[in-house]
């Protein structure tokens, strides 16, 4: 989340799409409800299905899955052919004004710099002009045709409301009604929110939805500002805390990047993410990024990591590729990975193309498994008839189940989809030899460590490297690893006059006293200050809010700094006012920034220096046009899904996103729209959490049985009756649920054709306490995003059938 | 968010109600306090309802019931109806309003009503089976049931269910047992939008009419507040964006009262019936006098208790 869920309440407009927070996040959902009851807020949903949050939405409009880029360069275009946009805002907190290089081209679908062969692009062309000063040549006139501003105009005129209506099956009065709602916000008196899930991430243009959403937000001026912002809801208490502690294969936390093996030297790789500033006068923060990066070797390799040996850099991984979950299972599909431990992850029903999965598992030597329950996973080779149809006697998998502790029964920390970290204590006791996650892996490390030490091996320096230094290494305690995320000064710390900030020893009070020389150490820089030296502030339960708005500045930690609104300098205009008496925030009372929360900003830099609000970016603005940060395009465009049921009417020789990975083999598992014609979604449903909830009896009374949603005229057509058993299958594999025909799901018109959309909740598999199903992704097809590579879950085909005659 | 709600204490405090505070009792004369209690209410306030069922599933938790895994109908109701173990049920209905054109998807939390009027406490002729105390809330006392289904004949809500392992009537209890330390229900503790709040009556019908407010703001014009007079008005109360069309909201009754069957069981028929009890248990006496105790064997009361316990968990 840029902002956070209490600040939810001070918003003007909610616009849920690509998610289901009334469903999937009712607990956060009151801060809607709040936000409608005290503010009079609206609510508007944008889904295929008239859902749980469209119950209690004052705008409801359906669309088809997989074409929410559409809709939403719908209202882009809606925005800046009205002119319904924040000026001010676009042209000084946006690169609108900055000019693109002449080079780039963006032709029949297609950007400059595409290799078909390799389906990726030459980026080179994508961006800006650079002015023989050294900065980026603007033009704050928005008049030349080549500014960003021009660009996009002209990108998104074709996405007209008759094209949105075509391509997302809206109708143009629905869809109409959204832009105008939006564009009611572009005026800095206003605010609207944008609450989002996986509805958009899992797709093959996934970070491009999200993308598209924060361009509408920015042209309306609503980034920075109380009731703002694009608000990413987690499915997890700690999926936040997860990903900021770099579980993406790619990265190592704080979302630093692991190195890659085009990058032999420290130097090589701090050279590319140590970004210059593009105008004069901008904060640029990356260009702290060797500070945070040393910091993190320190803590990695302790005294060992010394400025002749580069910190230890040569003992990093350096990757070849991401090792994502789908290419993890598509190299265990090919035989080349002898065991897998499982921890927390319950892939045969969380990945991809189940089948495929099954034959993976099937060719590991060993699995462990590591979790609280007995997963679907671990009795993956068991025949469960058709749930789980495997030749048990052919599988020679070695399957070790280990049981953890579950998140109640153990002290340690959360961080919520507001990055705010709690800590939690335990609520009772664990049961029998269960172990903490922490324990096993430690006790694993520890005996690894010995056995290299005693008996040698291959690459053993990186492991022999390692500071453990913990005061029980069997037992690393959470609260040392937290105190470790955090940092601590190794050597007093000075600033630039010399004067001593921190004595060595001390835990660090944020990321600002980090160094690059060794002196400093601190594995997760954008945690730092959660654990400085007045203690553990994830433990604080202050629940004063002395604004009232919703910043509860004492309670727990959002990093970064305990901001709680992200890019807060945003909520004033150049001078440093407020854009609004409404909107009012983060202010310049004349010598310095203030308001109820953390500046997002060096607190003492005038608004007469220009410094941008956007000080990550090396601009000082946010980008409209993304440069070559993104692998697919520096604009979003509407490509289908893989599977669609029409091709892409607006780029019709197009299929799927052009730069999205499709792995040897897997182009022809894709299902075609003569064979298959239902569009299919997969989701969450309120009663059950993914699939652990299944094993608990209570849920399982709540919400007994696989059940597929489908509307009237589409039961009317295959002779389906409601609760009837039907057989649902794509060109992967198959599934059977029970019918629930609805009026909540219509058939649309999408390019001249009647689209029908099933919807298949996720939760029910061939373990626990509900009625036996085979997992749901035995249907999905294993392609991702093509930045992210999250799989396309919520839009591929299918075709149905009732299992038996139609019932009285 | 309204209303502010404290955590309780977790110190033990004695109960604020009890045998005492009676207003009325099953089959009994009783004398009701002078004074009554402040009376309480749920109201439910169906338009910031998302179905999540989490009342549903704290109702279970709290009053440790366990329903059994049903199956999927086609609906989202589950289990499918009220059962001597689901006090409440979300009722889900989708509604095509004509007017505007847009479709609705009311969903209305089923459950005891507690009316001021108890059809239920009338028809019981079980004494002390039933009680209502002062401040509203009707409970039902298990071990002065008998299962005769008398109550749910006089619920013009259809509400209690009897059990078939038991044989007793069960309900919501309005969580009298929190209520009485202080306490708002399971439902109200757990529902995450606040949907539904608990407090005193008057203080309840003063937030709904800020939530009507609210919805006529938004175009439902005949949004209200459901407390039907004919029962002398409920202790569980709803705000509805249609108030003008209750049945609506999975058959909600419009204009509920008491049965007719039942207002004259408590007229002249009670005596008649009375009488005709009364020589039943001079014939019954006479019985035990001639005949003798029935007695109930171990090998009786083991398979009760095998019946019992296989059921219950």
């Amino acid at each position: 989340m840029t902002n956070s869920w209490t600040d939810i309440k001070n918003t003007d407009l909610v616009w849920i799409m690509g998610g289901n927070a009334a469903e999937a996040h009712p607990c956060g959902f009151k801060w809607v409800t709040e936000a409608k009851a005290e503010r009079g807020a609206k609510l508007m949903v944008v889904d295929p299905r008239f859902n749980r949050s469209a119950a209690v939405a004052d705008h409801y409009a359906p669309i088809r899955p997989g074409s929410d880029i559409a809709f939403l360069s719908g209202v882009v275009n809606y925005l800046l052919t009205n002119d319904k946009i924040h000026h001010e805002y676009v042209r000084h907190y946006t690169n609108a004004a900055y000019i693109v290089r002449d080079d780039f081209e963006f032709n029949e679908g297609l950007f400059s710099g595409y290799d078909e062969e390799k389906r990726s692009y030459d980026r080179s062309t994508w961006e800006y002009v650079m002015g023989p000063d050294g900065f980026a040549v603007r033009d704050m006139t928005l008049k030349d045709p080549r500014c960003v501003f021009q660009l996009m105009k002209k990108h998104f005129e074709i996405y007209t409301p008759e094209m949105v209506e075509r391509v997302s099956g809206t109708p143009k009065d629905k869809f109409l009604k959204v832009a105008e709602w939006a564009a009611s916000t572009a005026n800095g008196e206003r605010a609207m929110t944008i609450m989002y899930a996986l509805g958009w991430t899992q797709h093959s243009s996934g970070a491009q939805n999200i993308r598209t959403a924060a361009m509408i937000q920015l042209l309306c001026g609503n980034i920075g500002i109380p009731g703002g912002g694009v608000n990413a809801l987690r499915g997890h208490s700690n999926v936040q805390g997860i990903t900021d502690v770099g579980t993406l294969t790619a990265a190592i936390p704080g979302y630093l990047a692991l190195p890659t093996d085009k990058e032999p030297t420290l130097e090589a790789h701090l050279a590319k993410r140590t970004f210059k500033p593009l105008q004069p006068n901008q904060t640029s923060y990356w260009q702290n990024y060797p500070k945070f990066y040393v910091s993190f070797l320190k803590s990695y390799f302790g005294a060992k990591a010394t400025k002749e040996n580069n910190f230890g850099y040569d003992w990093l991984p350096k990757v070849d590729v991401a090792y994502d979950a789908l290419r993890m299972f598509d190299v265990m599909h090919q035989g080349k990975t002898t065991g897998m431990l499982c921890q927390g992850f319950n892939p045969l029903m969380s990945i991809a193309y189940s089948g495929k999965t099954v034959a993976a598992l099937s060719k590991l030597k060993f699995l462990v498994s590591m979790d609280p329950i007995e997963t679907d996973t671990v009795r993956f080779w068991e025949n469960h008839g058709e749930f789980n149809d495997v030749d048990t006697a052919s599988i020679q998998t070695e399957v070790f189940m280990l049981p953890v502790t579950s998140f109640a029964e153990e002290e340690g920390s959360f961080t919520n989809s507001s990055r705010c970290i709690q800590w939690k204590w335990p609520a009772a006791d664990p049961y029998f030899e269960s172990r903490k996650d922490i324990d096993i892996l430690s006790d694993l490390f520890v005996r690894i460590r010995k056995l290299y030490e005693t008996e040698g091996g291959t690459g053993k320096d990186p492991l022999m490297a390692i500071d453990w230094s913990y005061e029980n290494p069997l037992e690393p305690q959470p609260d040392e690893l937290l105190r470790e995320l955090n940092g601590k000064a190794l050597a007093d710390v000075t600033d630039a006059e010399g004067n001593v900030i921190r004595r060595a020893g001390e835990q660090l009070a944020g990321f600002g006293e980090m160094r690059d020389d060794g002196s400093t150490d601190g594995s997760m820089w954008i945690y730092t200050g959660v654990y400085g030296p007045k203690g553990n502030f994830a433990q604080r339960r202050d629940n004063d809010d002395p604004s009232g708005l919703g910043v509860f500045g004492n309670w727990g930690f959002s990093w970064p700094a305990n901001r709680r609104i992200q890019y807060n300098r945003a909520s004033a205009d150049p001078q440093g006012k407020p854009w609004s008496e409404a909107k009012k925030y983060m202010y310049w009372d004349g010598q310095r920034w203030t308001g109820p929360d953390v500046p997002d900003y060096v607190a003492t830099i005038p608004p007469e220096q220009a410094t941008g609000p956007f000080i990550m970016n090396a601009e000082g603005v946010s980008r409209l046009w993304v440069r070559g940060l993104m692998a697919d395009g520096p604009f979003p465009a509407h490509y289908e899904p893989f599977e669609s049921p029409v091709k892409n009417p607006i780029f019709p020789a197009i299929r799927g996103n052009p730069a999205a990975r499709v792995f040897n083999n897997d182009m022809e598992i894709f299902g075609d729209s003569s064979e298959f014609s239902i569009v299919a979604t997969t989701y969450r449903l309120t009663e059950h959490f993914h699939f652990w909830t299944k094993n608990v009896h209570t849920n399982a009374v709540l919400q007994p049985e696989a059940i597929v949603e489908m509307s009237e005229q589409l039961a009317k057509e295959k002779g389906i009756a409601m609760g009837q058993l039907v057989r649902i299958w794509s060109n992967r594999g198959e599934v059977k649920a029970k019918a629930v025909v609805t009026k909540r799901l219509v058939p649309l018109q999408v390019d001249g054709k009647t689209v029908h959309t099933i919807g298949l909740p996720l939760h029910f598999g061939f373990i626990g306490e509900t009625k036996k199903a085979s997992p749901i992704n035995s249907l999905t097809p294993p392609v991702g995003d093509a930045n992210s590579q999250t799989p396309e879950f919520k839009a591929f085909l299918v075709d149905i059938e009732p299992v038996s005659g139609p019932v009285a | 968010m309204f209303p502010p709600i404290q955590n309780p204490t977790t110190e033990a405090v004695p109960p604020k109600f009890g045998e005492a505070d009676l207003l009325r009792r099953s089959a009994s004369t009783i004398t009701p306090p002078a004074e009554r209690q402040t009376e309480v209410a749920k109201l439910i306030d169906v338009s910031k309802c998302i179905g999540c069922k989490a009342c549903q599933s704290a109702c279970l938790e709290w009053n440790e019931l366990v329903e059994e895994v049903g199956i999927n109908t086609g609906v989202y109701d589950n289990p499918h109806d009220l059962t001597p173990n689901t006090w409440t049920l979300m009722r889900f209905t989708e509604f095509e309003n004509t007017e505007t054109g847009n479709l609705e998807w009311l969903i209305r939390k089923d459950g005891c009503m507690h009316c001021e009027d108890p059809g239920c406490l009338k028809a019981c002729p079980a004494p002390g089976a039933i009680v209502q105390y002062t401040n509203g809330i009707v409970d039902f006392v298990h071990e002065n049931c008998i299962g005769c289904g008398y109550c749910v004949k006089g619920c013009p809500f259809n509400i209690p269910r009897i059990s078939k392992v038991d044989h007793k009537a069960y309900k919501c209890s309005l969580c009298v047992d929190r209520v009485a330390v202080g306490q708002g229900p399971a439902c109200a503790k757990a529902c995450p939008t606040q949907a539904i709040v608990f407090g005193t009556k008057e203080e309840m019908k003063q937030y709904a009419a800020t939530r009507i407010e609210d919805l006529k703001s938004r175009g439902y014009a005949n949004a209200g507040l459901y407390d039907p007079p004919g029962v002398g008005g409920t202790h569980v109360m709803y705000v509805l964006h249609h108030n003008d069309r209750p049945e609506i909201y999975a058959g909600l009754a419009n204009n509920p009262r008491i049965s007719p069957m039942v207002e004259a069981w408590k007229g002249l028929t009670k005596y008649a019936g009375l009488t005709a009890i009364g020589a039943f248990a001079a014939f019954g006496f006479l019985h035990h006098l001639v005949s003798g105790a029935n007695r109930v064997s171990s090998a009786d009361e083991e398979a009760a208790k095998r019946l019992a316990e296989g059921e219950r968990t």
